[in-house]
């Protein structure tokens, strides 16, 4: 894991020498009180955050054919009908195996999808809920959500479809690539601060003349 | 599904498909490149460079010595001609340009910083790079609120003007997006310097240090985790460990001087000094403190690193010491043999730059550049290099190094450990291929 140095906050330094203003009379620990305590209803409204030990699931719940049908609504036009990506540009959702994602196995492109890469269900609901359907994010209620995840995680076999959507069903998912991820270990590379007679010999392995980087106004959106 | 459900999703289906298959045409750029000829390509960069650079030693001359041009005769523009200045029209070509074939929207997408065209250790606040996952929103300042809670003693909102109270502090930081140089691990591909390395920018940043609020609400025992979320229509949210927050991360609303730029997070961001540009969270509306961390959607999908095996890194937050010549460089080639500085950006997420070394061989010797100062922590650092060009093909590099003694790798060394499937956290030595025209092309070695 990454190493920080003691920051000063957890060594509890006081800064000192500041004003005691009227919140800190009034038997408040801040030392300045700006601001206001904001209300459970006002954090309810945004706290939308999901985590993989269910901390933040909603009350709700959703069917397979609920799920099919919203997907068909709010999701296929862009991530397909059968959410493969439809042959397009946007994100395949389904397919692949974590044993896919190794170079050796498949030299061409890894088929990186929630049932393929994803190591936690949680983060299906949670992206779904807060980014989806693209263009009209946080429209769906948590039912739709459930449903929608529910179908996702059932058409990459990770979900009986019989079975409905929601917050203890969520919980019991284990993805395939849950052990797939590990700490960054980095510094990985040493390359020696060499300065005279590094390489015997340089070669040119590939130059930048594939002609794909934009030139006029095609550099625009 | 039911059959009306099914008939409108047609319809929209078909619309927005169509729209995809214009735009996946553009897609598989090493077939498409094939197919059209790989001289095109750097015959139009060559010529755009050459027109450039006979365009501005022509001139008009009318205006030239000894005749006495116009604007030396008639008055000029009166003060607020333009009450916010912008640059000469005579550098309209220096902006931020996107590549529309790596996303399939315009919304989730990147512009690249014009770093070919910029002097200093400064990013012009309409020229740093872009990275919006769900577009970039207009919020108005009043309706602006930040929410700080979860494991804290005192729960808190604040608005800009609650946040503008506290002590202030200003740094000056690099962001660069992981992706920067992201389209090289397979191989040289873009054929410009914006478009290898421009995901990187650095600005001074104005706000509240992350540990002022911490210490001013308290932080509950137990606490080890924040999640930092925007405002915008993706949501943005990253899990950012606790002693990265309270040790340098500023929430900040100005950049240059100037209140932030909507693209850059108006009216507040995170400013995670060396960590991934992603961390960055703009139009931040939310800071959440917890005992463990999320796993959202851009730090297991996205921003994970994968390698050779399958297996892949996760939480690489920290930029690693990178550095690139931004002169010469494609957009601007070498305009005959002599005297030529080399001129050029290095930076790193350890701390300082310690040193930048430079070859002409392709990495077989080595010569140590000059810093041209100011040397600031996390900050792009600038270097020189009195260069005489005798003329000759020349393959030049530069090596950064960091106060920790890391030395920048070379993409050999990091294909080796990685593979080629990381896309994010390349930061090799990147080479120029000067020709004897003067041109120069981006190009991969590999050195035995
Ligand atoms: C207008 C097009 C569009 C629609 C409609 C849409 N999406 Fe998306 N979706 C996208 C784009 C674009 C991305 C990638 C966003 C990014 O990377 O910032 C994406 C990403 C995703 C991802 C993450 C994929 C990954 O591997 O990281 C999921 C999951 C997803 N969408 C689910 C849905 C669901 C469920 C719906 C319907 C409720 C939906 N989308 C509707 C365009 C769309």
């Amino acid at each position: 894991m990454y190493k920080f140095p003691v920051s000063k906050f957890a060594l509890g330094l006081a800064l000192g020498g500041f004003l005691i203003t009227s919140q800190a009379f009034a038997g408040d620990e801040m030392k300045y009180g700006f601001g206001v305590k904001p209300s459970d209803e006002e954090i309810a409204g945004w706290d939308i955050d999901i985590r993989p030990d269910g901390k933040g699931l909603p009350e709700g719940s959703g069917t397979y054919d609920e799920g099919e049908a919203l997907f068909a609504e709010h999701c296929a036009a862009c991530h397909g009908d059968f959410a493969d990506g439809g042959g397009g540009r946007y994100p395949p959702l389904v397919g692949g195996t974590p044993g896919e994602l190794s170079q050796a196995v498949r030299p061409g492109q890894p088929h990186k999808t929630i049932g393929s890469y994803w190591p936690y269900a949680s983060t299906v609901f949670d992206y779904i809920k807060r980014a989806m359907p693209f263009g009209n994010a946080q429209s769906l209620t948590n039912d739709e959500v459930y449903a929608i995840t529910g179908w996702l995680l059932a058409e990459n076999d990770l979900h009986d479809s019989d079975e409905p959507m929601n917050a203890e069903a969520l919980k019991k998912v284990v993805m395939p690539n849950v052990d797939g991820f590990f700490d960054d270990p980095r510094p990985d590379v040493k390359n020696p601060h060499c300065m005279k007679d590094c390489f015997k010999t340089v070669e040119i392995k590939s130059k930048a003349t594939l002609g794909v980087t934009p030139t006029g106004e095609d550099a625009l959106r | 599904m039911g059959k009306q459900n099914m008939d409108k999703s047609k319809t929209n289906s078909r619309v927005i498909m169509a729209q995809a298959e214009r735009e996946s045409a553009q897609l598989e750029p090493t077939r498409r490149a094939f197919l059209r000829g790989s001289a095109a390509g750097i015959g139009a960069v060559a010529a755009m460079g050459a027109t450039g650079g006979a365009a501005m030693a022509a001139g008009n001359p009318e205006n030239l010595p000894p005749n006495v041009p116009e604007w030396s005769k008639m008055l000029g523009d009166s003060v607020t001609a333009e009450p916010y200045g912008i640059p000469s029209q005579y550098e309209k070509n220096v902006h931020r340009r996107t590549v529309p074939w790596l996303t399939p929207t315009g919304e989730s997408s990147i512009s690249f910083t014009p770093i070919q065209d910029l002097h200093g250790i400064i990013t012009p606040n309409g020229l740093h790079f872009e990275r919006h996952h769900g577009g970039f929103p207009h919020i108005p300042k009043e309706d602006f609120r930040l929410i700080v809670h979860g494991m804290v003693k005192n729960e808190r909102m604040f608005t800009l003007q609650d946040l503008m109270r506290f002590p202030q502090v200003s740094r000056i930081h690099f962001v660069e997006c992981p992706a920067n140089s992201g389209a090289e691990w397979r191989g040289a591909q873009m054929d410009k310097l914006q478009f290898t390395h421009g995901m990187v920018s650095c600005c001074e940043w104005t706000g509240v240090k992350v540990s002022t609020l911490m210490e001013e609400l308290g932080v509950k025992p137990g606490a080890k985790w924040v999640l930092a979320e925007g405002a915008d229509a993706a949501g943005m949210s990253r899990s950012i460990p606790i002693e990265k927050l309270g040790d340098d991360c500023i929430l900040a609303y100005a950049q240059n001087g100037e209140m932030l730029r909507p693209e850059q997070g108006y009216p507040l961001r995170l400013i995670v000094p060396g960590f991934e540009g992603n961390m960055n969270v703009k139009w931040i509306r939310r800071l959440e403190f917890g005992d463990q961390p999320w796993h959202h959607r851009e730090e297991t999908s996205k921003y994970t690193d994968t390698m050779y095996n399958g297996k892949s890194r996760r939480f690489t937050w920290s930029m690693d010491t990178k550095s690139v010549i931004t002169s010469p460089c494609p957009e601007y080639p070498m305009l005959g043999k002599g005297y030529h500085q080399i001129r050029g950006l290095a930076w790193t997420g350890a701390g300082k730059i310690k040193g930048v070394d430079i070859s002409v061989d392709g990495g077989k010797n080595w010569m140590p550049a000059r810093l041209e100062g100011p040397v600031f922590n996390k900050a792009l650092t600038r270097f020189v290099f009195d260069w005489e060009w005798n003329g000759q093909e020349v393959l030049l590099q530069s090596r950064a190094y960091d106060e920790t003694g890391y030395v920048q790798p070379t993409i050999d060394q990091l294909r080796e450990i990685r593979g080629t499937w990381s896309i994010y956290h390349n930061n090799s030595i990147h080479t120029w291929l000067v020709q004897k025209s003067g041109e120069v092309l981006n190009v991969q070695v590999s050195g035995k």
